[in-house]
């Protein structure tokens, strides 16, 4: 009965793939907000590129310096891009003299962070303020979290024997737990950087959206993007978000949809342990069936 | 599963002018390896926090594993379709698994940056089930042991045939061994059916998370399926490659008959996943980007022509009959189910402006000498031990033990 296993075995391929499809027709379930998430409101039409965010972030977290190219004394800490020594960065965007802006960006601390979901040993973690941070004793430095942040955001220690993870945490360990603000929301000058609870953040940046609408862009990023991030923007109106080095987002969370796909392939690991028993059974009755009459075929 | 008479030791030298060329890559990919762990993963990669994968997991691990499905899938056929006369081939198919899997978890290690806290794995208030990457690390640590386990009769017969009349205690233990391994043996074969079901479909999931960063030619719900398939084909054609290669390296005879049934099988499974590629491209509308013209829609092409292409040769009895055309289909398949792989892990993806990955000479030369060592361990272990199907001309089982 070579035939019946056979059909077993093409019902179970045809099980498996419905129910991917089904998966992938259904997409992400709800992304929860949490109610006590806090982040961060960066206005860029109030920078003014002064870095003191930079220089503050560096310091209270201990971070190496990036020394300009032709700085032979090393005397000036010059950081052009985000990377393993350089969690925060003020860059600026200059078509001609009346269509510019400075941008910051560090971890946007998204609401269904895509690196949590990636990270195989919890190494990545969010917590009840849903801050993500980051714990290099658990990491095993296989850079999942930088394939799945859409961001880019983490970096990796590249020159180092025993390298870790670098990213932005809001100071969870340093100066939010010191002072109750991050380091750079604290020094910001012209408070173009402010840290608050991420409801009472979005309500200020409409308000300013509303009273000032021929200032801004018609958007908050990171209102909607990926199902939310808590760190949100408002751009110049001369500037779009493109511009100033955001990605282009849908509004779901591709780390709800992957997670999706697979607790619907291994949910409560019924399917696996189905297709185990499934096959054990199959291989048992075709072994009994050939000990039975030794001539194969 | 009383098939020991199936195989025999394949006998010849074992340093030849091969064994050496080889031995010279595994020597300079082993040094780059040295400098890989003094002085950084930075230091002998192209790789950078917009491409933070590169070949090592690309060829290494989503590729080399697909190439090592061949045990996987002739496991299938002979187990569960109850194929019996592919039976003669599993050993072999079960080594390369053996060696290919080894060979990515070995690369896995090296790619690790912080390879010490490895450990986690096996610490449950570390795990994290939501992460595609876990189901990956966990099927494939557990897929190697179990083709470990598989591939012991072999080692067992070796020992127990052996007219040596030293080590008479070991010999006894392996005696004792070898009957009750024989009969639980079929609970591991099945899991090495059921792990690689997993993993080879969680390699795909393994890009989902990446949506914005994928080319959409490649990002689909439908990757778990879609790898599934294309080891399975992968597998197969991989069979024929070594059995065929194996013949002329080792002047043995082909085994015709296994390679022509093998050969029917596959065009079936690759139009399937022609039929799956296709429906989901259509599904999400795009269609069109496979025929744009630009960069990405060729290295489509390229993939689908490969696969269609063999699936497309095999399809014909006239081909299937020639060895010549069915060794080169299956290199088509080979080849166009692996790009298939590069095409998701690294071309089709795109970190955004201003990140270029290349591999470097020391990357390349770490997985040059990684694969060398990888054939020189089959090389010299089928000289050892009784893992090659036994010619079907010599028609006298049981007078001739496999082992001399
Ligand atoms: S921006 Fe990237 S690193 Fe930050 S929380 Fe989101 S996914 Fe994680
Ligand atoms: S590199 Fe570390 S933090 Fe990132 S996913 Fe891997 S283990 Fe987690
Ligand atoms: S919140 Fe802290 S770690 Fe993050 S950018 Fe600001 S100063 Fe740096």
């Amino acid at each position: 009965m070579k035939n019946s296993s056979r059909r077993d075995f093409l019902k179970l391929t045809g099980l498996g793939a419905a129910s991917l499809m089904a998966s992938t027709a259904s997409a992400s379930e709800g992304v929860k907000l949490g109610e006590n998430d806090v982040g961060m409101f960066y206005d860029a039409t109030k920078c003014v590129g002064c870095k003191a965010c930079v220089a503050a972030c560096k310091r209270v977290n201990d971070m190496d310096a990036v020394p300009a190219p032709n700085d032979e004394d090393r005397l000036w800490d010059a950081p052009g891009k985000l990377d393993y020594r350089t969690r925060n960065i003020i860059q600026l965007y200059k078509e001609d003299e009346e269509t510019w802006s400075y941008v910051k960006h560090q971890c946007m601390h998204c609401v269904k962070p895509g690196c949590v979901s990636a990270c195989p040993v919890t190494a990545m973690m969010k917590d009840e303020r849903g801050i993500v941070y980051y714990d290099k004793d658990k990491c095993i430095g296989c850079r999942y979290c930088q394939i799945a942040c859409p961001f880019v955001i983490p970096k990796f220690e590249w020159p180092k024997a025993f390298p870790k993870i670098v990213k932005c945490d809001l100071c969870k360990f340093t100066n939010l737990k010191e002072k109750g603000i991050p380091a750079c929301c604290e020094v910001c000058p012209t408070e173009a950087v402010i840290f608050g609870k991420r409801s009472d953040l979005l309500a200020e940046a409409k308000r300013r959206m509303e009273t000032e609408p021929e200032k801004y862009q018609e958007k908050i990023y990171g209102e909607h993007e990926i199902g939310g991030t808590n760190v949100i923007y408002l751009a110049p109106q001369k500037v779009n978000f493109a511009q100033l080095g955001f990605p282009e987002l849908e509004t779901h969370s591709y780390a709800a949809f992957s997670e999706n796909i697979q607790h619907t392939i291994y949910k409560g690991f019924i399917a696996p342990v189905a297709l185990y028993s499934l096959l054990t059974f199959v291989a048992i009755r075709n072994r009994k069936k050939n000990d039975g009459s030794e001539d194969e075929e | 599963m009383g098939h020991h008479d199936e195989y025999i030791v394949h006998r010849s030298k074992i340093f030849t002018p091969a064994f050496f060329g080889l031995l010279a890559v595994v020597i300079i990919g082993f040094y780059y390896i040295g400098v890989r762990f003094v002085e950084g993963i930075g230091a002998v990669t192209n790789l950078s926090d917009g491409y933070p994968w590169g070949i090592w997991i690309t060829y290494d691990v989503a590729t080399g594993t697909a190439f090592a499905c061949g045990g996987y899938a002739v496991a299938i056929l002979v187990y569960i379709m109850n194929n019996m006369k592919y039976h003669p081939l599993i050993r072999s198919a079960i080594v390369t698994s053996l060696f290919g899997y080894s060979l990515a978890g070995f690369s896995v290690v090296l790619d690790l940056g912080r390879y010490w806290n490895m450990y986690g794995f096996f610490m449950p208030n570390r795990w994290q089930p939501n992460s595609v990457l876990f189901e990956v690390a966990l099927c494939v640590m557990t897929y190697t042991l179990v083709l470990a386990i598989e591939i012991a009769p072999a080692f067992l017969e070796r020992l127990i045939y052996s007219e040596k009349k030293r080590f008479m205690t070991i010999k006894k233990a392996a005696r004792w061994i070898y009957p009750r391994l024989d009969k639980a043996l079929i609970f591991f074969v099945v899991l090495g059916i059921t792990l690689p079901t997993m993993h080879q479909s969680s390699l795909g999931s393994m890009f989902i998370i990446a949506e914005s960063k994928m080319h959409p030619l490649w990002h689909t719900g439908l990757l778990p399926l879609l790898f599934l398939i294309n080891c399975i084909f992968i597998g197969y054609s991989m069979v024929i490659f070594e059995s065929t290669l194996s013949s002329v390296g080792f002047r043995r005879n082909l085994e015709t008959r296994e390679i022509a049934g093998l050969s029917k099988i596959i065009p079936i499974l690759a139009a399937a996943w022609l039929g799956v590629r296709f429906y989901d491209l259509i599904n999400r509308g795009h269609l069109a980007d496979a025929f744009a013209g630009d960069f990405h829609s060729w290295m489509f092409l390229g993939e689908l022509l490969l696969i269609a292409g063999g699936a497309f040769i095999l399809s014909w009895r006239a081909y299937r009959n020639s060895p010549r055309m069915v060794f080169i289909a299956a290199i088509m398949l080979v080849i166009g189910g692996g790009w298939y792989r590069f095409n998701v892990y690294l071309i089709g993806y795109d970190p955004g402006a201003g990140w270029k990955y290349f591999p470097s000479l020391p990357e390349f030369m770490i997985t040059l000498g990684l694969i060398s060592f990888e054939i020189l361990g089959y090389i010299v272990f089928v000289k050892l031990f009784p893992i090659m199907p036994k010619p079907h001309k010599v028609h006298n089982p049981g007078v001739e033990s496999p082992v001399k």
